[in-house]
């Protein structure tokens, strides 16, 4: 048994309906603190569903949420407050349009954390360059390249100091060659101790980065386990089918 | 003379045009104002969806759209608001005719913002009133901004209806030079200049703002 102490999320019989749709039927998770948790599976597993219930963009239809043990499905939550420590990184990036990169970074902490101006915008050149992208402040997302605008949206998930961040297929929109750069900044974030969820296709990552591999399939949780394992040697026959593909 | 027209009488009723025009600018004005108010307002909560306001607003739109302008005046002028002076019934009665046209449009531009936009924003912790206000709108804004401006055209132009109820502007001055000088063409394109310039104006500026905001795309 994990130690109570490092379980950050608990994931209990969670389900997701959209109509007569049921997407998730019945999740059991528990993430730790620092992990690095990686979630594969074909098209319509779920995988997305999965992750915008835990930030509650969609609202569970069945099941709870544990963060530091309290459910956050009760009443009573303050759903900002609880967004913020969960940064969410999109597949199609959502940089605000309207907004330049330095602005893109700095208005979480300047709206939402109250910061002053000029200390968000140092803590935001600081994110820049960690994602080397600190010439491109005063840019807007419309001039930026696919990869780019990621490593943006990544800087600025981490100015809102998130206990935990979401991948949703960061990297699929990517051009092949922008694929790298977008993996090394979430490797380097995985090395600095984040505690990470990634839905990916990048199954080289999936090995590499992730410390435990979550295989989903028709809204089931079909395999876990840790990655090599689950790659080199999967149980079930729905993994190897979609592992075979896949490699 | 210009085409066979003759256009002297200006030299006596210039000051009637004057007059007219300086009212036609403050209805304008004045209709602006409130239409863009109770307009946008209302777009606003009408694109976030909630069912029972969405069909009260819907209902109200679709209600004044399907009234003939003049009627609308009539309606304000000796029932509704008969009790305000002639110059804010005829305010009145334009600003709420305008507002849901400005309030489609409204709605219509802020349901084109990018869905992933209002998502990012709740992802960072803001608000939904935050996430509207710093960044759906100000995106919104852009995506309206031409048919606003074909919005306050009209608007401009609508302003001539209030001449039914006896307020002295553009139009109505144009016909009392006409009833004065005998003149039946003239006078009116007169009229028909100034409105034009008025008009082409407004484009003019709105196409300034524009190039401004797209200045990043």
């Amino acid at each position: 048994m994990t130690k109570e102490k490092d379980v950050i999320i608990q994931v209990k019989g969670l389900k997701k309906s959209f109509g007569s749709l049921e997407v998730l039927k019945g999740l059991d998770v528990e993430i730790d603190r620092g992990e690095v948790v990686v979630v594969i599976g074909p098209s319509g597993s779920g995988k997305s569903t999965f992750l915008r219930c835990l930030n509650l963009l969609e609202s569970p239809t069945a099941g709870d949420i544990l963060f530091h043990g309290k459910s956050i499905l009760g009443k009573g939550l303050n759903l900002d407050e609880y967004r913020e420590k969960f940064g969410m990184v999109f597949q199609l990036f959502n940089l605000f349009e309207n907004l330049s990169v330095l602005d893109n970074v700095t208005i979480g902490p300047r709206k939402v954390k109250k910061i002053p101006k000029e200390e968000a915008e140092k803590q935001a050149m600081g994110l820049l360059k960690r994602v080397g992208l600190d010439n491109k402040a005063d840019a807007y997302p419309s001039q930026l390249s696919g990869g780019q605008k990621q490593r943006v949206a990544i800087a600025r998930t981490l100015a809102m100091e998130p206990e935990v961040i979401l991948f949703d297929e960061a990297t699929s929109a990517l051009d092949p060659e922008m694929v790298g750069e977008v993996l090394q900044i979430m490797r380097q974030l995985a090395e600095d101790g984040m505690t990470m969820v990634v839905v990916t296709h990048e199954m080289g990552f999936a090995r590499e980065v992730g410390d435990r591999l979550i295989f989903m399939d028709g809204g089931y949780i079909v395999e876990e386990g840790d990655p090599k394992n689950v790659i080199a040697n999967p149980q079930h026959q729905r993994t190897k089918n979609f592992l075979s593909k896949m490699l | 003379m210009i085409l066979g027209m003759d256009f002297t009488f200006l030299n006596k009723y210039w000051f009637y045009y004057a007059n007219g025009l300086k009212l036609t600018l403050q209805l304008a004005f004045w209709t602006l104002i409130l239409a863009s108010i109770i307009g946008i307002a209302m777009g606003m909560v009408r694109a976030q969806n909630y069912k029972f306001i969405s069909l009260i607003i819907d209902g109200f739109i679709n209600f004044i759209r399907g009234i003939p302008i003049m009627v609308q005046v009539f309606i304000v002028y000796y029932g509704i608001a008969s009790q305000l002076p002639q110059f804010w019934a005829a305010v009145a009665s334009l600003s709420v005719n305008s507002s849901v046209y400005i309030a489609e449009h409204t709605r219509a531009g802020m349901q084109a913002v990018n869905k992933g936009q209002m998502e990012a924003a709740r992802c960072i912790g803001m608000s939904k009133l935050e996430a509207n206000w710093y960044i759906i709108i100000p995106q919104a804004i852009k995506n309206i901004l031409p048919s606003l401006c074909n919005e306050f055209i009209l608007l401009i132009k609508n302003t001539s209806i209030v001449s039914v109820i006896a307020l002295h502007e553009l139009t109505y001055t144009s016909n009392s030079v006409r009833a004065n000088t005998f003149l039946a063409y003239e006078p009116l394109i007169v009229t028909a200049v100034i409105y034009f310039v008025i008009t082409y104006t407004i484009k003019k500026l709105v196409g300034i703002l524009e190039r401004r905001l797209h200045a990043h795309d």
